[in-house]
């Protein structure tokens, strides 16, 4: 009895409130006619677009930085090396490659810039980093209407410059991995192989990188910085390290969503991008210090979970369209459960 | 200190302010705008931001930070707004009577926010922002789906077709300037919204008077060290709370202002960047987290909204696209918050740095000395404030 206590504690009410609820969606789905291979396919579908950048989040809640709350900048770099695979005509599994080994330098300095400035401001890095991604989000608009891409797809017909708000990828790299070796079994499910594979690397990556001298030295900078800072860690140098590796990620993560989802989408849309990246991580258990692969997979596949149930299920229970209110109490009220839990002691 | 030092000092801690004069200095000519054209514009937004702006006072006092929750309270305005126009009350009757209805929700929202902020020292700017999020999913919650059918609703105008939720912009025609319009003055071809500033300048006053008694003086040293205040027998955790809680009854009666002036309510996103433009109004007028004043509101406001009013056409202008105008003013807002909280953590940290220096006894102790007691006198170092 105490240990079922204390593991609810751990695990917090509204995770379990949550756990419950997807349950009971998934339940009731066949009852509203809406059918239960596609809806278990698009989860595992939404699951893999998104799961990358919830990992993303991982490097700097455990090296102290908390929630990457500026996680558009990696996004930004993401779109960066999207388009810029597109203007260079790259097709195929080269375009998708192409795409992030393009992104990936301006991932790397503008998470070196983004580092610099975090560690001269440690202990309010949230609401700054909230901030920068805004601006700097707003900063790229003006630059998406000025650089001189010239791609046909991608430009405003009328104009002949100037990139489009949403820019498709079909003919480039649409789905190329979602259907590497993807399973169909009948006409509405479909086993995405080739994206949870890709999903599957990245994650085993982290889980090796955190096992390694580098990791632990992170983690230990994130239990505590005097301590690791005593014990000969350079504190500075292990942020620096985990914020990068959160942007490159986060330039992967929209890259694996956009090959998905088959658009580009540019200007303001990577601002609401970051919160339920945010918010999946927390459903998944993480606290604001602490995260580990379980909670990634748990936390996306709960977040995503329910926001494909809600709009078909609830939809057709009452109605009327909820999701939307639902999706922004839910992710908003877990990252607010998460920030005002007592930091526990680690044992 | 040296000419230098007190340069690179009056720097940093008006940086926000210089480059901001800069830029919408030059953005003047660009622009076309006559120099009487933007005059106008400042006085009439002064009249319908600053009170809104003003809101933000208090919890800097607190030691709270730029309160983004105060959205919640513009929220409990526009609910109140609704319901004025649902029952067809017009003119500045409407107006109080929806501050009237906004009140008891926005105390609740604000005791709801103080006690979640309580929860979370040390976080509470990023706390309070989320917290805008996770009541606003709660307010569509209401407006979309309550109101018209758990709650009914007698003007069928302003209900969506579907029979139940609030359209998505509601015309407030009734009540529109009618605060404005109470007593307009004409001076020089400038029209001056008189009833609008009295009640600003009343607030200003207010704000003067309750910084002088005891809760007022409880406020600001529990803004200086939550510790020596708790020690010293203040309610501490209480005291934050009334601080938000009145921070969001003012923000509920500036969002009423501010709608009365603007004429309509989008039902679903007026208050999406109330929080934004009011926190980035206020650092750009020089307040930092830390430290805020009544100046720093109007400075912030006109400083502020000349940029939003040159920007878009000297975008149009300069480059041959409103779009880039329209996103420049949003990046300037956005960068400038960041920049004020970057500057303010830095100068924090440097202060605490230089205090940790002085105590291990450094060569010239007279300025670590004088490095300790800015960094006690509020972490920012610029003691001293009127």
């Amino acid at each position: 009895m105490r240990n079922l206590k204390t593991f609810i504690e751990d695990f917090g009410w509204p995770r379990i409130i949550i756990f419950f609820f997807l349950i009971f969606l998934f339940i009731m789905a066949p009852f509203v006619r809406v059918r239960l291979d596609a809806s278990i396919s698009d989860v595992l579908n939404r699951f893999g677009q998104n799961a990358i950048m919830v990992l993303a989040m991982v490097p700097m809640i455990q090296s102290g930085c908390g929630l990457n709350f500026g996680l558009a900048l990696g996004i930004v770099s993401g779109l960066l090396g999207a388009t810029l695979s597109l203007q260079f005509q790259l097709h195929g599994i080269l375009g998708f490659l192409g795409a992030i080994a393009l992104a990936a330098p301006f991932a790397l300095v503008l998470g070196w810039f983004y580092a610099k400035l975090l560690n001269k401001v440690k202990g309010e890095e949230m609401t700054i980093a909230m901030y920068v991604g805004f601006s700097f989000i707003m900063f790229m608009c003006i630059m998406w209407l000025i650089l001189p891409y010239n791609n046909p797809t991608m430009v405003w017909g009328y104009a002949g410059k100037g990139l489009r708000t949403t820019i498709t990828v079909e003919g480039y790299w649409l789905k190329i991995l979602n259907n590497f070796l993807a399973i169909r079994i009948g006409q509405f499910f479909v086993f995405p192989t080739g994206l949870l594979l890709f999903v599957g690397l990245f994650a085993f990556l982290m889980w090796l990188f955190l096992r390694s001298k580098t990791g632990t030295a992170m983690t230990a900078v994130g239990s505590n910085p005097d301590f690791a800072r005593a014990s000969g860690v350079d504190v500075d140098k292990m942020r620096t390290i985990s914020i990068i590796i959160s942007t490159f990620l986060g330039a992967v993560g929209i890259i694996v969503y956009e090959q998905s989802f088959g658009f580009i989408q540019l200007y303001t849309a990577p601002s609401p991008m970051v919160f339920p990246a945010v918010a999946a991580i927390l459903i998944g258990g993480a606290s604001i210090n602490k995260a580990s692969m379980v909670n990634v997979l748990v936390g996306t596949i709960l977040f995503q979970g329910l926001l494909t149930m809600t709009p078909s299920v609830i939809n057709s229970l009452l109605q009327t369209d909820m999701s939307e209110v639902i999706r922004i109490i839910v992710s908003n009220g877990m990252i607010l459960y998460a920030l005002t839990r007592k930091i526990k002691v680690s044992k | 200190m040296s000419a230098q030092k007190k340069f690179v000092k009056f720097f940093s801690q008006y940086a926000v302010v210089i480059i901001f004069v800069m830029i919408t200095v030059a953005a003047i000519p660009p622009s076309g705008l006559s120099i009487k054209y933007i005059l106008q514009e400042i006085i009439t937004r002064l009249g319908r931001n600053s009170f809104l702006v003003l809101a933000l006072l208090l919890p800097i006092y607190a030691g709270m930070g730029l309160n983004f929750g105060m959205t919640l309270g513009a929220m409990a305005g526009q609910v109140g707004l609704i319901f004025a126009v649902n029952f067809g009350i017009s003119n500045w009757h409407g107006l109080l009577f929806a501050l009237l209805v906004g009140l008891p929700i926005s105390v609740f929202l604000g005791w709801i926010c103080g006690l979640v902020m309580n929860r979370a020292k040390g976080r509470e700017m990023v706390t309070g922002y989320i917290l805008a999020f996770f009541i606003n999913g709660i307010y569509q919650f209401f407006v979309m789906y309550m109101l018209g059918s758990v709650i009914p609703m007698g003007n069928r105008a302003i209900v969506l077709s579907r029979g139940y939720g609030i359209r998505n912009t509601l015309n407030l025609e009734s009540v529109r300037q009618s605060l404005d319009n109470i007593l307009v003055l004409r001076v020089g071809g400038y029209a001056v919204p008189v009833v609008t500033f009295i009640i600003i300048a009343l607030l200003c006053i207010f704000i003067v008077w309750f910084k002088k008694t005891k809760l007022g003086q409880d406020m600001r040293a529990v803004g200086q060290d939550m510790v020596v205040a708790e020690a010293a027998g203040i309610p501490v955790e209480k005291t934050r709370i009334i601080a938000i809680i009145i921070s969001t009854v003012l923000a509920c009666a500036g969002q009423i202002i501010f709608l009365q002036n603007m004429g309509n309510l989008a039902t679903y996103n007026a208050h999406d960047q109330t929080g934004f433009f009011a926190v980035a109004a206020i650092l750009v007028g020089g307040a930092s987290v830390t430290h805020a004043s009544i100046a720093n509101v109007f400075i912030g406001v006109t400083l502020l909204h000349s940029m939003f009013v040159v920007s878009p056409l000297a975008g149009q202008k300069l480059f041959g696209s409103a779009m880039i105008g329209e996103y420049f003013r949003q990046f300037i807002g956005y960068g400038v918050i960041a920049l004020s909280l970057v500057l303010y953590a830095w100068r924090t940290r440097k202060a605490a740095a230089d205090a940790r220096l002085g105590l291990r006894g450094g060569t010239n102790g007279s300025t670590k000395v004088s490095a300790v007691k800015n960094g006690a006198n509020g972490a920012a170092g610029n003691g001293g404030q009127a």
